[in-house]
């Protein structure tokens, strides 16, 4: 689903960031990815996103080659790819139903599809109730829960989490992780970034580790 | 080429796709007014400035406009007066007036004898007793020509004189329309100064709407950025931006349409008085259908092209380089 070959990413004011990832993620698999803050975790995330290229190498998402993906066809990726940050990334302005309706809309759904697969997803999630809310009303865990919501509402295959419990307490964290493992059980492949080693290591799941841009070490799958 | 794919992936019903494509935008363009209208006082601000910018040209073209009708009724006057020689009599000259009755320029031939010219003349006043010491009459017989709407361009009655300047029995041809012409020489100028004005002024609200949706993106960055995370096309995210712009035109047109209806009411009432004291009438008219029309789409042409600039400036840089 997600293979990296000989993968370099090097910016021009920091030097390598990434150099010479390989390795590959089965469909369904459910990932960690871990090491250090600036080992190049966020940055390998990017990459399937397609929120910036690397300088060489290939990177193949769902038998895609992302070099050879014209800019125009990028849009259309990223509708396959669901993202989930550690800051949410909210609209702070509309309504939890709204944030989680964003990628629906911007895809052309219709209304009624829309209802239903937006509250679909807050169900899974358990924020049905709160779907008029603004998300400064929510709390730190609610509000990831509604960028969970929204990354997954779309039915991506592949989904892709950055820090998403940089911010939350050991109990929120479980169940955010909770959350990763019933959409792990339905086939979504998961890349999920975390420096939480302790929940990492409590979870049966292949874990790749990242060492200043290198992987240092891959558990392999499980 | 992405799009219409895209397109289709959404819809399984090829045959909805213009329908579907359709409600699409009048969704977005109605979204856009919704957006709009709720930060009432910066969208109003922007309007009529675009109303004002767009009032002042029209506005003009309606003086013009009003200044051609009038100068329209001044055709009744008669473009040529010709004086026919002394020794031509009143038989001769009603056999001259009516040679000219058959010429097609000429819509009217009114002849004014010696003896018409001189009661004339003595019902001004003051000559009496001047020309009772006269033994004979001096003045000659006059025929006053009136031209036809349709054949009396300028270079047509020029050419008039000068034929009957060598006709034997003339003295002299005075156009009397000659300041009239001259008039409507200079409101052509006028209108090519609106017209001028008004393509200055368009290229302002251009520039005014263009820099309204540069800030309009500029504030709505970070949305802009989640759009794009969730896989929204630069076409989505354009689209409302364009829309807003077209908005701004299409409001901003009716406020100077607004605007100079009004004051063209305003000054209906004073235009009338001044007309009855030169025992006339003279009814203002506005912006037409067709000058609103062209108000209304340049308006929006413009705005459109303003907001297109913008958005392509401002929304280049969607996605990895």
């Amino acid at each position: 689903m997600i293979r990296f070959e000989h993968v370099f990413k090097r910016y021009p004011e920091r030097g390598e960031a990434l150099s010479d990832l390989n390795f590959e993620i089965d469909a369904g698999e459910m990932t960690f990815l871990t090491g250090h803050s600036g080992a190049g975790k966020s940055t390998l995330l990017r990459l399937i996103g397609l929120l910036e290229r690397p300088s060489r190498g290939q990177v193949i998402v769902n038998g895609r080659n992302l070099a050879a993906l014209p800019r125009r066809k990028i849009p259309y990726h990223r509708r396959e790819v669901g993202m989930i940050f550690q800051d949410h990334r909210l609209l702070p302005d509309r309504s939890v139903f709204d944030n989680v309706a964003l990628p629906l809309v911007v895809a052309g759904l219709g209304h009624k599809e829309i209802g239903r697969r937006v509250r679909a997803a807050l169900d899974q999630v358990g924020l049905l109730p709160r779907e008029r809310a603004t998300p400064v009303a929510l709390s730190g865990g609610e509000q990831q829960r509604v960028g969970i919501a929204r990354a997954v509402v779309g039915r991506p295959p592949v989904v892709l989490a950055d820090e998403p419990t940089g911010n939350l307490d050991p109990d929120l964290s479980r169940e955010i992780f909770g959350l990763f493992e019933r959409f792990h059980q339905v086939g979504v492949t998961l890349l999920i970034a975390t420096h939480d080693l302790g929940l990492v290591m409590s979870m049966p799941y292949r874990t790749l580790t990242l060492t200043e841009g290198r992987l240092a070490n891959d558990s392999g799958a499980w | 080429m992405s799009r219409h794919k895209a397109r289709r992936r959404r819809s399984p019903n090829l045959l909805d796709l213009p329908g579907l494509w359709l409600n699409h935008h009048l969704q977005s363009a109605i979204a856009t007014l919704g957006r709009l209208m709720r930060t009432p006082l910066p969208t109003w601000m922007t309007i009529a400035v675009i109303g004002i910018s767009l009032a002042l040209p029209a506005a003009l073209y309606v003086v013009t406009e009003n200044l051609r009708t009038m100068a329209g009724g001044w055709d009744q006057a008669a473009a040529i007066s010709l004086f026919l020689r002394h020794e031509i009599d009143d038989a001769a000259a009603a056999r001259i007036a009516e040679e000219l009755r058959s010429r097609p320029e000429l819509a009217q031939v009114h002849l004014i004898s010696r003896e018409q010219a001189l009661n004339e003349f003595r019902a001004l006043g003051g000559f009496e007793e001047a020309l009772s010491q006269l033994q004979s009459n001096p003045l000659p017989a006059v025929l006053a020509l009136y031209p036809d709407g349709a054949h009396s361009t300028a270079a047509r009655l020029e050419a008039l004189q000068t034929e009957l300047l060598t006709l034997p029995e003339v003295d002299f041809a005075r156009m009397d329309t000659l300041w009239v012409q001259r008039f409507q020489a200079i409101l052509d100028l006028a209108q090519r100064a609106v017209l001028l004005l008004g393509a200055l002024l368009g290229v302002g609200v251009l520039l005014i709407v263009g820099n309204t949706i540069r800030l309009e993106i500029l504030n709505r960055r970070i949305e802009i950025e989640i759009m794009e995370l969730v896989g929204a096309t630069g076409g989505f995210i354009r689209r409302p931006f364009l829309y807003a712009g077209a908005w701004y035109g299409l409001l901003g047109a009716l406020t100077a349409w607004l605007l100079v209806s009004i004051s063209v009411l305003l000054l209906q009432q004073p235009v009338s008085r001044l007309a009855t004291l030169y025992r006339s009438e003279f009814p203002l008219s506005g912006l037409g259908p067709l000058a609103m029309l062209v108000v209304l789409l340049g308006s929006v042409l413009f705005s459109l092209i303003g907001s297109w600039i913008a958005v392509n400036r401002h929304l280049r840089d969607a996605g990895p380089a």
